[in-house]
């Protein structure tokens, strides 16, 4: 454990691992009652595309395999790692090999026992050309050893670099350091399968009835776009520290229908449409709730070939972000407490300091006034006004921002911004094919760490849909990768960003919820959002 | 709705009086003198009459314009959107603030061009479609119903969507996909009626008599299936409204800031209950308005068109 | 007529056929497949799954492949939004949901557009005929969109009487809302067609020299005017029947239902090729069952019509 000090991510799981073992089963306050029926209920908003650890993609269905199987780390309520079937790990001197010790009292609900070989199983399964998962690439992202090869088909499953040395000792190889690898197997992807049961079973072993899972619940029932049913797993190793029976989660496509049922009684958990916050705060104090999530949204500018030549120019892409009155988008038509952005990384990231940039303390007047400058000098002016495309997605959300935007810069700067909205494959499509002058996004980090958003700007960057090319970026994300305090080079590039504009930053996700008040220990403090059934219980009422 | 028809001895007399003294008298002045004896059909003209009106006359009095956004309305548009004459806002505001009444007014153009639009191509296309099928019948018949077969069980999510796409997206093209996925039901229903038709006696009488096929169709087939035909299309009206507001829905309708009744109903329906009532009763009273004046015009024309009232 | 409907059975088979190929290429030439996403996959990790679901192969190739599996092994394939089920499961799961909200609808859909129809046309110009056709248009008038949130908030929220969504394998409190949501638009359009075809026909010939012939008023109604009054409502409930099937993807949307129609719009924006060919033949299959019926109602019907 003392190899790994200094680093200051490495040094925060250290801590953390020393003192978790004393907090599992604390999390209820002494002057908790607690509910007799014990049944968690929320709203899904899609149906899940998998409860599969190895191939699952989407929020819905990570939401279930957190809570379906367990993998070596998890995450507490403020997001710091706390153990999972491992109970402890170490890494080598420059952070590549990482030695997992695996708690000898994890079950799988059949009752067999988790083991290594288990992990080194669903890695090796995910990572497989067979299974063909479209996560392959997070096997990739970790660095493990001959990672890229194996998922290539080059060398076959068993060069990937994961041993088990015995059953009770995961080893891991990585090409490249890697500070925050504990972090990463708080991910689905790494989490153990059942071998056995999916030899029994093939692609039905997900079915319940088939399914055996090693975290604190069983699917018990799946009604596709209708709902899903988890209980408890008796095998599970700290079945009693864990208080919620049954967590059901209900699809439910329409948000506004959702808070209907939700008012209605049917829901514990749903999520609140934009700008309807501040009038449920007021009328249900407590539970509309508003919290930093690690997301941003943002629009790019096209500065490929394929872009126009008036966004090529700084002056014009600075004049619009400036003219953004984002007080307006957060607090009129989102209303959901999200902070406004002016960098790209959202704040609420983890040792990530945002640089003073000029923008975010001007008033917006003055920002406005500089705007008006800017783009007059750029030779655009009431006689030869700015025109330009802005696409984004179908949903009305982003129609509003979408909306209140070129609003604004007409209003301001006399631009005439044409507004067209997309189905969500052909956007992508139209996105990634440089074919657009200003298109919507957004990304949510994979992991609690600047590099998650900052790489969407680097140029070899597949996400980088708007081509922007910066060596000084390029080069200080390179650096990042290999400092033992990146923090200071992430502000660097922010303010480089700032600078160059390719991208106006709007806002920041914040979670906003309708959280039934008798479900207790809801981790808000999980930028995330990486939260386990096993952590909450219901209140009497 | 007033009609004096069913007075049978009267009418019967009527009938034979005037066919025998007024030989010759075109059947569509004849229609057109009995639609203006249809008392609710006329006021419904006066009506959708009023609202076309509205549509042209009604940007005058507005105080915004379809777009702009009313910052301070959106500052909270549960009070200060309310629909009000201090404001301007006649009729409100929409959630961002953007002045309904004027926004209401483009969406009745918007509904009413792409319904009439679309049932009228619906209408060429599938009448076309349906007597050729279903008089020519045998082989002909065949194809031409299979192919409609085909293209009924296509999806009409993917025929819009590739129509959209394929043809770039504009107010053409959204005539297109509309009248595409929307003649099908008419061709069928006209096929039917054809079907029913050809075998009765006057056309039997007339082919018996020489008469060639495609002057028994225009003649004698297709008057006879008017009154279908339009109470259908009066149906179609309304369906190509919702139509459109699906395709809105689905992200390939009208791009903002121009919009829909369908599109405004939608948004509208979404906050119902978040208390801005007005943003869907609005949009939804002129979406029932021209609905119910379709029904009462296309019922009007059909008792009207009716060779077999003579 | 057996032998009509044993040709009519044949041609089935090449429509179907053509229909899987029209579909198939009409599919790919959307823009966007099944894996574009937000994150663009690795050029590796694409090519394992293009190899994977045979997507690497050239189209007539996976047409080839497709057909044979359904037509072999009666296997429509994996579904690539959904891992963890494949085409047969979706079907299985979602077909009998859509079909037993589906075809109640569509039973209170005709049985009460149909009562209103005939009473509105046979007491003409009075009161019923009035307030039948004002429902018929408000029925119409209220699209399905609407009446989802409508019935939601009135008794799920308001009243709190009925579930606001989910099936739950079906038990009445569940399938009010979502019937009472689907039939009211036909309802009103059945009406009307009734109506007007009624009316058409009492004023025909046939009905007058049964008048003239002193019968009673309900015998002529029954015995006479029905069978061709409901001719042209037969043509419309044909499509209708399909569409109270397919067209539920705002039932299944506001009601949480689980039916076919949700993961048919589904299929086609997520680009889930397996999933929406198989719905289409489905549903082609469907349409093409009851196209035919419809037919054979129509000469049932109708002894002047001949096949």
């Amino acid at each position: 454990m003392t190899m790994h000090t200094k680093y200051s991510l490495a040094a925060l799981l250290c801590s953390t691992m020393l003192a978790a073992p004393a907090l599992a089963g604390g999390h209820i306050p002494a002057d908790v009652t607690l509910a007799e029926d014990q049944t968690f209920t929320y709203r899904q908003l899609d149906e899940f595309s998998s409860v599969d650890p190895g191939v699952v993609e989407d929020v819905s269905g990570s939401e279930m395999v957190r809570d379906l199987f367990e993998g070596l780390m998890s995450q507490d309520a403020d997001g710091n790692l706390v153990p999972g079937v491992a109970t402890h790990f170490e890494a080598n001197d420059d952070n590549t090999v990482y030695t997992f010790t695996l708690r000898d009292n994890a079950k799988w609900s059949n009752g067999d026992p988790v083991t290594a070989g288990d992990f080194v199983y669903a890695w090796q399964r995910a990572a497989s050309p067979a299974l063909a998962s479209p996560y392959q690439w997070y096997i990739e992202l970790m660095s493990i050893e001959n990672g890229s090869a194996v998922i290539k088909g080059d060398k076959p499953l068993s060069d990937l670099g994961v041993k088990a040395i015995n059953d009770t000792t995961l080893q891991v190889t990585l090409s490249a350091p890697l500070p925050y690898f504990p972090q990463m197997v708080t991910h689905g992807t790494t989490f153990p399968v059942h071998k056995a049961t999916i030899e029994a079973h093939g692609s039905d072993w997900t079915k319940p009835g088939n399914i055996v899972s090693n975290g604190a619940y069983v699917l018990t029932e799946h009604l596709p776009n209708e709902r899903s049913v988890r209980e408890r797993n008796p095998m599970y190793w700290d079945d009693a520290n864990t208080t919620i029976d049954k967590t059901v989660a209900l699809v439910i496509n329409d948000e506004n229908v959702a808070l209907t049922r939700f008012l209605a009684g049917e829901l514990d958990r749903t999520e609140i449409p934009a700008g309807q916050f501040p009038r449920l705060k007021e009328e249900y104090p407590g539970v509309a709730i508003s919290f930093p999530r690690l997301c941003n949204y943002y629009y790019t500018f096209n500065l490929s070939d394929s872009g126009p030549e008036v966004f090529k120019d700084v002056r014009v892409r600075k004049a619009l972000a400036l003219a953004v009155d984002r007080k307006i988008i957060t607090e009129n038509v989102l209303a959901g407490g999200q902070p406004q952005a002016y960098t790209f990384t959202p704040a609420a990231v983890a040792e990530f300091t945002p640089p003073e940039t000029e923008m975010a303390k001007m008033a917006q007047a003055e920002r406005d006034a500089m705007a008006k400058e800017l783009l007059a000098e750029a030779g655009f002016g009431p006689n030869n006004p700015l025109q330009f495309d802005m696409i984004y997605n179908t949903s009305d959300g982003h129609k509003k921002i979408a909306v209140a935007m070129t609003q604004m810069w007409k209003q301001k700067l006399g631009v005439e911004a044409t507004l067209a909205n997309m189905e969500w494959k052909v956007f992508l499509e139209t996105r990634g094919n440089q074919d657009f002058e200003l298109a919507r996004g957004a990304w949510c980090g994979d992991y609690n760490e600047a590099s998650t958003f900052l790489d969407l700007l680097d140029s070899e960057s597949g996400y980088n849909d708007g081509k922007f090319v910066n060596a000084d970026v390029d080069g200080l994300l390179e650096q990042a990768k290999l400092s033992t305090d990146a923090s200071s080079l992430y502000t660097q590039v922010e303010q480089i960003i700032a600078e160059e504009m390719p991208i106006i930053p709007i806002y920041h996700y914040a979670g906003v919820y309708m959280m039934d008040s008798d479900v207790g220990n809801w981790p808000v403090g999980n930028v995330e959002q990486n939260w386990y059934s096993k952590d909450l219980y219901k209140i009497a009422e | 709705m007033v009609d004096t028809r069913y007075d049978k001895a009267g009418e019967l007399a009527a009938e034979v009086t005037d066919y025998t003294a007024v030989r010759g008298r075109s059947l569509m002045r004849d229609a057109r003198d009995r639609f203006l004896a249809n008392r609710a059909a006329i006021f419904c003209i006066a009506i959708l009459a009023a609202i076309v009106l509205f549509v042209v006359v009604g940007p005058f009095f507005a105080v915004w314009d379809f777009e702009t956004i009313d910052w301070v309305a959106m500052g909270d548009v549960r009070t200060l959107g309310a629909p009000s004459v201090d404001t301007g806002h006649f009729f409100g505001t929409d959630d961002l603030g953007r002045d309904l009444f004027s926004r209401t007014i483009l969406a009745t153009s918007t509904s009413l061009i792409v319904g009439l639009i679309g049932a009228t191509m619906a209408l060429v296309v599938g009448t076309a479609w349906g007597v050729i099928a279903g008089y020519y019948g045998g082989r002909l018949d065949s194809i031409m119903m299979r192919i409609v077969d085909i293209l009924m069980a296509i999806p009409t999510v993917l025929v819009i969507i590739l129509i959209l796409v394929v043809a770039g997206r504009s107010f053409t093209t959204l005539f297109i996909a509309l009248g595409a996925v929307s003649w099908l039901t008419m061709a069928r229903i006209v096929r039917a009626q054809t079907l029913a038709l050809k075998n009765r006696e006057f056309v039997e009488a007339a082919r018996a008599a020489g008469v060639s096929e495609p002057a028994i169709i225009v003649r004698h087939i297709l008057p006879n299936l008017l009154g279908v035909v339009i109470v259908y299309a009066s149906l179609l009206v309304p369906d190509m409204i919702l139509a459109e507001s699906f395709i809105s829905f689905l992200g390939l309708g009208i791009s903002e800031p121009y919009t829909s009744l369908g599109a405004l109903i939608s948004e509208g329906a979404g906050t119902m209950a978040y208390g801005t009532l007005w943003q869907m009763m609005f949009p939804l009273g002129f979406f029932i308005a021209i609905i119910f004046t379709m029904f009462f015009i296309g019922d009007g024309l059909r008792d009207a068109l009716d060779p077999k009232d003579r | 007529m057996i032998s009509y409907t044993f040709r009519r059975l044949l041609v089935a088979i090449p429509t179907l056929f053509l229909l899987v190929v029209t579909c198939f290429y009409l599919m790919h030439f959307a823009p966007g497949g099944p894996f574009t996403s937000e994150r663009p996959i690795p050029p590796a990790v694409l090519a394992n799954i293009e190899a994977r679901y045979g997507l690497d192969q050239p189209l007539w190739k996976q047409l080839w492949d497709y057909l044979v599996n359904i037509f072999v092994y009666f296997d429509f394939g994996p579904s690539f939004a959904y891992k963890d089920r494949d085409v047969n499961d979706i079907i299985s799961q979602g077909f009998p949901i859509s079909l037993t909200y589906g075809f109640l609808s569509f039973v209170v859909a005709s049985a009460v557009g149909v009562s209103l129809g005939v009473g509105a046309a046979i007491r003409h110009n009075s009161w019923l005929d009035y307030s039948a056709v004002s429902l018929g248009i408000a029925a119409q008038a209220l699209p399905n969109f609407i009446m989802g949130p409508i019935l939601i908030l009135t008794f799920t929220l308001w009243l709190g009487w009925l579930p606001g969504g989910g099936w739950n394998g079906g038990q009445w409190q569940y399938l009010i809302m979502p019937v009472i949501a689907l039939s009211t638009s036909f309802m009103g359009s059945i009406a009307r067609i009734t109506r007007s075809s009624m009316l058409e026909v009492l004023n025909s010939n046939f009905i007058r020299t049964a008048r003239a012939k002193g019968l009673p008023e309900r015998q002529i109604i029954w015995r006479h005017a029905m069978k061709p009054t409901l001719l042209p409502v037969i043509s419309y409930l044909g499509p209708v029947f399909v569409y109270v099937l397919t067209g539920s993807v705002f039932v299944d949307i506001y009601f949480s239902t689980g039916g076919l129609g949700q993961s048919y719009v589904n299929s086609a924006l997520t680009r889930d090729y397996a999933v929406l060919l198989g719905v289409t033949i489905l549903y082609g299959a469907l349409t093409i069952i009851v196209n035919l019926l419809t037919d054979l109602a129509y000469a049932w019907f109708d002894p002047k019509i001949r096949y």
